[in-house]
């Protein structure tokens, strides 16, 4: 098999391997993950909203009380900075950055978890009380499992870097998980405006 | 589809949706009629076409040769513009009818309330004074050529009011209130079933709809709202039965009306002897099959919350006697 | 290339690629044409499975007051079908076709993701033993494949008939999720060179449309379904009207999800179609963009019509008249297709194999199920045919006509691919007619029961109201029905030792599968083609010259790769390296499989217990190797 095999004239020795960023396989699987999990927040926040809209009164105790849930909207959103910070780091090989990046990110998540847990058992209802509640927990709920598992990825890439599996020349673990600790942010602002901006609005 | 007409006109006895016996139903059924006919007529051309496709045909794959023409595809925009229309006109056409039975023309006759039980359906008259309640149970009578309006709810899981030939149906939902209408233009007694699936007895939740004129009908409810027939000879087994029937369960769960007997968890009994079928259709009103009903319901209607009830045949007889008094 | 240079690039690619027949490798491989065909073998399993429980639901059903089974017995009966067909067979056996197929008529060695592609084989299976579970136990789900709430909430359904239907559910969408994506992924990036999207051979469109529906669709009928077990089991109000919670909110969110579906398990089908045809047309189809777009659109317009489940629910005229519009609306993309195929028909010169007859009797039962869809699609009419055999049979020639029918059309056009050898033709012909002869017998006359009045779902039914000749013919329909299927079991069975050897293409067909030997080789294709038409096996013949270059290409026999292409043209991207055989999707599949025990009987440490061992399990799995190779 001497023969120089081309492509559009390209040799074939010269076409990359795998490919990077969304050139990727795996990061057009992250992408559509991201999109189905963003859809099921969505169907979520719809039957809130759907709920909501067939109850005389909604939310029935009032609007909720919002200090504690702005300052874990704020933790979230700037969680994603070291995230970001790390995916960057190791694009220019610099593993240290990244594990040092990502526990920044890994911690801010830790905190929100306990804020959101403080807020938990400071309602004066529960999931059975009635469907406010049930909306309410389970919403938050769906939500704090995916920051659980967002946890669960940045500990993999930390694992993987400390292991030496992650590398400037394949980023797309440190990449694929970055966009998910994103969508978790993302998904929050969402999560965040339904249950406790929307009943000051209307 | 020539076959599809004789059927549903050949049988007389079905509550097709395609005989009907009221205005709003008649509106739906030439609607069906026109949605078939035409319908029927797209099947034929596109199984003509088709046919016609198959006329100069190859044997085998390897002796036919590839056709290189590139073909036209004008067929297929006319094909598409021809849809277009027919499916426009009939979403007009269906537009137009939706406006015109959505709401009753005109004073209803008669008010009810609907309440879906599993698997019954209890019918409680609107408009009366409180002492002339009507409630009854799968036997509603309504006066003819009038609207009759309805208000339709659940006591426990989701179940649909269905008379095929006076209306469409109205889905009848837990912690809803929905309105509804039926009118029967000709007199008679026209089967109505629950179609939406409710359960174990899904198939045993049958109710029936008699239209009358408005006199009978009207001699009907003020019968109905009278409380139950006064207390028979005190020596005969109607008396007994009477008195069994209000110390044991049976008053737990029924209600008969001018009596001790307040029950809300089975149908109202104040007059059962005037009702055709016990248990939502699950067998007639006889002596004899009222007795089984009582003593082994769970086997006739299995599921149902009417339980076994253990007395005397002597006991039972008495109650069955007290029962065919309450007409 | 010389005959020797051949033979040894065939023995590297052979040992690059094939799985080594020791279970290691039977729970390990990542071959997708293994894949898809266990997909194919379990999908039909759960449809015979399917099958006999509506044939003892028409032994129950074929005279009045008759009692072969209990009402619950029924209820099981008609849940489970409803569930086993719409949910278990239709989409996996298609998923199964195209997971085969997609690499082949694509020109690549694999799909984007073979692990993902193993383990959403293994969750499909898993999911499809914890269902029948419940069924074997005597805790079959028994409120309907719709499950509508509050029948389905503790209080009404107190046994854990219905959690095995929560939790299998959402089981399976862990599956078809997984496969979705796949999908979307395989067509954007693993494309041979120079087949631009408007190359694409349009069995491609249909599955790709699914799957992008798949992404938007199931997440509704998890958080449906998530509801469901909450409510039984952590108390919950979602469902419960008298703690604020809305009936109507399972039905919402059930068919958002349902109406879709319908569309997910039709569009592979009708592409398979649009691949049959032509061939057996002998032309390329006529109006391909007009065929590829109408599928895109149907599956767009697919989210629009949910309503149009719920017109009995008291919903406000103006919405009735918008989702009326909306159903009505979905007709026009579907008749393009018909359209299409009725054109490719008109200019060609069909030759009736049996693949052919039961396209050709597809497109006639597509027709009478898309007319009776708009007769459900006029609001007031619906009205009156809504939850009655009338939607009965609407939905079976939906369903039969344009998954089953094409299904088995596919089965006699690539089983030779698959195998190597044909099915018997003439026994096919008999397969044909006594399943379009059954079904038709079956099924019509359901139209007509339900316009007598008859509603769905009831175990029985007295005589005396007409609904009892209807009936019989219909059970009688249904047992030739299944004679139909059972012919073409033993042909299959025949067919895998006798049937007539293929060879590479037996139907002078004009893509890239057929390029291949059948059964094609571990790697697909030992050198990667190059595209430059529509029909690359076609295209000397018309008159197109010579564009495309199928055995000759690079080899990329270095290693476990294949080529990588841009997203919309088709150029050549990268060299993708291709994981190994591993058996943890295996593994990770069974961890779920416990988990889903331990909830389904309230032990919370064997569903904590299963959650770690998926986690470990899944880190296990993409752990990556050390080096990177270079090719």
């Amino acid at each position: 098999m001497e023969a120089v095999h081309t492509l559009d004239g390209v040799p074939i020795a010269r076409i990359p391997l795998d490919g990077r960023g969304h050139r990727a396989t795996g990061w057009w699987g992250m992408m559509f993950f991201i999109i189905t999990e963003g859809t099921l927040f969505a169907y979520l926040l719809f039957s809130y909203f759907y709920v909501g809209a067939q109850s005389p009164t909604w939310p029935p105790g009032g609007p909720p009380e919002l200090t504690l849930a702005i300052v874990n909207t704020v933790i979230l959103v700037v969680s994603s900075i070291p995230m970001r910070l790390g995916t960057l780091a190791i694009r220019r090989a610099s593993r240290g950055a990244l594990v040092a990046w990502a526990i920044v990110a890994a911690l801010l998540g830790v905190a929100f978890l306990i804020i959101e847990a403080t807020e938990w058992s400071r309602k004066p209802f529960r999931m059975s009380t009635g469907s406010y509640g049930s909306l309410y927990f389970t919403v938050t709920g769906f939500h704090f499992a995916h920051v659980v598992v967002g946890l669960l990825l940045i500990l993999e890439i930390v694992w993987r870097a400390l292991a030496d599996r992650v590398s400037a020349a394949r980023p797309l673990a440190v990449e694929t998980v970055g966009a998910y600790w994103h969508l978790v942010g993302l998904v929050w602002l969402f999560v965040f405006f339904t249950i406790y901006v929307s009943p000051y609005l209307w | 589809m020539g076959g599809a007409s004789v059927a549903l006109a050949g049988c007389a006895t079905a509550p097709s949706v395609l005989r009907p016996e009221s205005a709003p139903q008649h509106t739906l059924a030439t609607l069906g009629w026109w949605l078939i006919i035409v319908g029927s007529a797209v099947i034929v051309i596109v199984l003509a076409i088709e046919l016609v496709t198959l006329r100069h045909r190859g044997r085998t794959v390897a002796d036919t040769p590839l056709v290189a023409s590139p073909g036209s595809t004008r067929g297929i925009v006319v094909g598409l513009a021809i849809t277009a229309v027919v499916t426009l006109a009939f979403f007009i056409y269906s537009a137009v009818v939706l406006g015109a039975t959505e709401r009753p023309r005109g004073r209803p006759g008669a008010k009810i309330e609907i309440i879906g039980h599993q698997w019954w359906w209890e019918a409680r008259y609107l408009g009366g004074t409180p002492d002339q309640a009507v409630a009854t149970a799968n036997e509603l009578h309504i006066p003819i050529g009038v609207p009759v309006a309805l208000q339709v709810t659940s006591a426990d899981v989701i179940h649909s009011f269905w008379i095929p030939q006076l209306q469409g149906k109205i889905d009848v939902i837990p912690g809803i209130r929905n309105t509804f209408w039926i009118r029967a233009d000709t007199a008679g007694t026209f089967h109505g079933q629950c179609a939406e699936f409710c359960g174990l007895q899904h198939a045993h939740m049958m109710l029936t709809v008699t239209a009358e004129d408005a006199r009978s009908f009207q001699r009907w409810l003020a019968a109905q709202s009278a409380p139950a027939a006064a207390a028979p000879p005190s020596d005969t087994a109607a008396a007994a039965g009477g008195r069994a029937f209000m110390s044991s369960a049976c008053a737990l769960c029924h209600t008969v009306r001018g009596t001790g007997a307040h029950g809300i968890l089975g149908p109202d009994l104040t007059h059962v002897a005037s009702r055709h079928m016990l248990g939502a259709g699950a067998v007639r009103n006889t002596p004899g099959a009222l007795n089984a009903w009582i003593t082994d319901a769970p086997s006739l209607k299995p599921g149902a919350d009417m339980p076994r009830i253990d007395l005397t045949p002597a006991t039972m007889h008495a109650i069955v006697a007290y029962l065919q008094t309450l007409r | 290339m010389a005959t020797a240079t051949t033979e040894r690039l065939t023995e590297r690619l052979s040992d690059l690629w094939e799985t080594p027949h020791t279970l290691r490798g039977v729970l390990g491989t990542v071959d997708h044409k293994t894949i898809g065909k266990r997909y194919l073998v379990t999908a039909f399993l759960l449809l015979i499975a399917g099958g006999i429980e509506a044939l003892v639901m028409r032994v129950q059903l074929q005279v009045p007051n008759n009692h072969v089974l209990s009402p619950e017995g029924f209820n099981q009966a008609f849940t489970m079908h409803g569930t086993t067909m719409i949910l278990w067979y239709a989409l996996p056996i298609l998923s199964g076709f195209s997971n085969y197929l997609f690499p082949l008529v694509l020109g690549a060695r694999d799909m984007a993701f073979p692990r993902l592609n193993a383990f959403s084989y293994w969750t499909f299976l898993f999911s499809a033993i914890f269902l029948y579970t419940g069924y074997a136990v005597g805790l079959g789900p028994d409120a309907g494949w719709f499950a509508y709430a509050p029948l389905t909430e503790l209080r009404y359904s107190p046994g854990a008939n219905m959690d095995y239907y929560a939790l299998g559910v959402i089981f399976l969408t862990i599956s078809s999720t997984a496969g979705a994506v796949n999908f979307i992924a395989t067509m954007f990036k693993m494309r041979a060179p120079g087949m631009s999207l408007g190359r694409l051979p349009l069995f491609v469109y249909g599955t790709v449309t699914a799957s992008f529906s798949i992404i938007f669709a199931l997440p509704a009928l998890s958080v449906a379904c998530a509801f469901l077990y909450l409510d039984r089991h952590f108390g919950t109000r979602f469902f419960d009207p008298g703690a604020g919670g809305q009936a109507l909110l399972w039905q919402h969110l059930f068919w958002i999800f349902g109406h879709p579906w319908v569309y997910i398990i039709v569009l592979p089908a009708l592409s398979f179609m649009s691949m049959v045809i032509p061939t057996f047309a002998r032309r390329p189809i006529v109006g391909y963009a007009w065929n590829a777009l109408a599928v895109v659109i149907t599956g767009i317009l697919g989210f629009g019509v949910w309503v149009h489940h719920m017109f009995a629910t008291g919903i406000p005229p103006l919405a009735l008249t918008f989702f009326g519009a909306a159903s009505m609306a979905i007709v026009l993309p579907s008749a393009v297709s018909i359209f299409v195929w009725l054109a490719t028909l008109w200019y060609g010169r069909p030759v009736l194999t049996t693949a052919m007859l039961f396209a050709l009797g597809f497109i006639i039962l597509f027709v009478i199920g898309g007319v009776s869809g708009v007769v459900t699609a006029a609001v007031p009419f619906d009205w009156s045919v809504t939850d009655t055999y009338f939607v009965v049979a609407h939905i079976h020639y939906v369903l039969i006509g344009i998954n089953v029918f094409p299904v088995i059309a596919a089965f006699y056009y690539w089983f030779p691919k698959m195998t190597g050898r044909l099915l018997n033709e003439a026994l096919g012909k008999w397969n044909f007619w006594v399943m379009f002869i059954g079904f038709n017998l079956g099924f019509f006359p359901m139209h007509i029961s339900g316009l007598l009045g008859m509603p769905r779902r009831i175990y029985t039914y007295p005589a005396g109201l007409g609904w009892t000749a209807p009936n019989l013919i219909t059970s009688i329909g249904a047992y030739l029905f299944a004679v139909g299927v059972l012919l073409f079991l033993v042909n299959v069975f025949w067919s895998l030792r006798r049937g007539a050897i293929a060879g590479n293409n037996p139907w002078d067909a004009a893509s890239l599968e057929w390029a291949t030997t059948s059964p094609p080789p571990a790697y697909n294709f030992a050198v990667i083609p190059t595209v430059g038409s529509r029909e690359p096996l076609w295209e000397e013949r018309l008159g197109l010259g010579r564009l495309s270059r199928i055995d000759e290409g690079p080899p990329l026999d270095s290693d476990r790769v294949t080529l990588q292409t841009s997203t919309l043209d088709g150029f050549p991207a990268a060299v993708q390296r291709m994981p190994e055989d591993t058996v943890m999707p295996f593994l990770t599949g069974l961890a779920i499989l416990a988990t889903f025990y331990g909830l389904v009987t309230t032990a919370w440490w064997l569903a904590i217990a299963g959650g770690v061992l998926t986690l470990a399990a899944i880190h296990a799995w993409l752990w990556p190797v050390r080096t990177i190779r270079e090719v």
